[in-house]
């Protein structure tokens, strides 16, 4: 998957960049937000991971589906653990913003909503994973769910915030918007930031099959 | 097509042989009815109204549509693989199971109206989402329950699985209903919030029918 030093490298370097550079970079005031805009480098990348991982995972497990080779479900279960750890990642630091800007750690929000009912439900898989001792049929009920679960979730992630008059992220319900008119210089630390990520998730779930792999063989 | 109408019938007779399963639903819808009209009294704010309507609705769907692969043991299983291909098995299970929580359904409603009175709904859009949200709730809880047996099916895998897949659809029909009680919603967001009901009923039987038969495949 990811091979290589070149790869490992850039992760880290464009990473290293957006976390300085995010602390340091000139950013628009806003009411409200002020600086804890800056905290856009750090919550907003750590959804696109966990999307980025999920959709691998989804990927392994409709390869499943067609080879039943055992390799793809590890790398669809290993993927949905990486994407879990960025999901509470991005709940954490989604809360302590949230604590700043809107004066609670949890809000009504179709946003949150569906970020929790993601994690939910991505933790639902790994207990269904546990609750089954047969390999292959585990494989194949999990890839199942998986899939089910995902594609609803597009569906609740995709249409539900739309649907929604007021929301608490920008862009919707009259907000003092980021995303659609974000400033240009912080685009140049904000997208770096998103693809060194994602890099950096790769390379942890290409870490975390090795890892699975000797496990299963010394057992 | 015959296939599907004689699994159906199927269902339909062993639902009848066992009363027991659905006058145990009929009495714990009866008995929330009750306890909530207990605590809430007569009137309460249009808001609550819906939702603890759809609560009530959607434990009662997990009791019915939860048995019905799980109540297939091992040897019928079995049988109904020799005899019958997977997706009419899995059409079968979702159009009886439709069925049943619209009936349903349409029951609770009519004891909870009963107890606790009916807000002004605009009938155009309560009736088609609530059936529409009958029809999901059931189809999405007939694939979680097929899942669920697969794994060995016990009862606190079905709700776990089941409450993230039914959020989505939940919510949706809620906001459906929360619209009809306004007087002049407008016929664009009528269309939006009935036809975002339909498209997420047709990604669940869709999903069902492609994806069950790896599980059948054992």
């Amino acid at each position: 998957m990811i091979k290589g030093w070149t790869w490992k490298f850039a992760g880290l370097l464009l990473i290293l960049y957006s976390i300085i550079a995010g602390l340091f970079v000139e950013v628009p005031v806003l009411p409200v937000i002020h600086q804890t805009i800056r905290n856009l480098f750090y919550h907003v990348p750590m959804w696109f991971a966990m999307f980025v991982m999920l959709g691998t995972s989804l990927f392994y497990s409709i390869k499943y589906l067609s080879s039943s080779r055992l390799k793809d479900d590890l790398l669809a279960s290993q993927a949905v653990n990486t994407g879990l750890f960025f999901g509470s990642l991005g709940l954490m630091t989604g809360m302590i913003w949230a604590k700043f800007t809107w004066g609670d750690f949890w809000t009504n929000d179709p946003q949150l909503n569906g970020a929790a009912v993601s994690v939910i439900a991505y933790l639902a898989y790994t207990i269904l994973r546990g609750s089954i001792d047969e390999r292959s049929l585990r494989a194949r009920v999990s890839a199942v769910y998986n899939i089910f679960a995902f594609m609803l979730l597009v569906i609740f992630l995709g249409i539900l915030p739309r649907l929604a008059d007021s929301s608490l992220h920008p862009g919707k319900g009259g907000n003092s918007s980021t995303m659609g008119d974000l400033d240009p210089t912080m685009r140049l630390v904000f997208y770096p930031a998103i693809i060194g990520w994602i890099i950096i998730g790769f390379w942890i779930l290409d870490l975390r099959k090795r890892k699975r792999i000797i496990e299963i063989q010394q057992s | 097509m015959k296939e599907v109408f004689d699994l159906i019938k199927k269902d339909f007779l062993l639902e009848i042989r066992q009363k027991y399963a659905l006058n145990a639903i009929l009495l714990y819808v009866v008995s929330t009815v009750f306890v909530v009209q207990l605590s809430f009294g007569r009137i309460i704010d249009d808001t609550t109204w819906i939702a603890l309507f759809w609560i009530i609705l959607l434990f009662a769907a997990f009791n019915a549509v939860s048995k019905s692969f799980i109540q297939e043991h091992t040897a019928r299983r079995l049988y109904y693989f020799m005899i019958a291909a997977p997706v009419t098995v899995i059409m079968s299970k979702i159009i009886y199971n439709s069925l049943l929580m619209v009936v349903l359904g349409f029951l609770s409603l009519g004891l909870y109206i009963l107890f606790l009175g009916l807000p002004e709904l605009n009938p155009v859009i309560f009736y088609p989402s609530f059936i529409l949200g009958c029809i999901g709730l059931a189809s999405a809880l007939t694939m979680v329950s097929a899942i669920a047996s697969s794994a060995g099916s016990n009862a606190a895998l079905m709700a776990v699985l089941g409450f993230p897949v039914v959020i989505p659809l939940l919510l949706l029909v809620i906001n459906a209903f929360k619209l009809a009680l306004q007087i002049d919603p407008g016929i664009q967001r009528i269309a939006g919030s009935l036809g975002s009901l339909f498209l997420i009923d047709a990604v669940v039987v869709i999903l069902a029918v492609v994806l069950f038969p790896y599980l059948w495949r054992k």
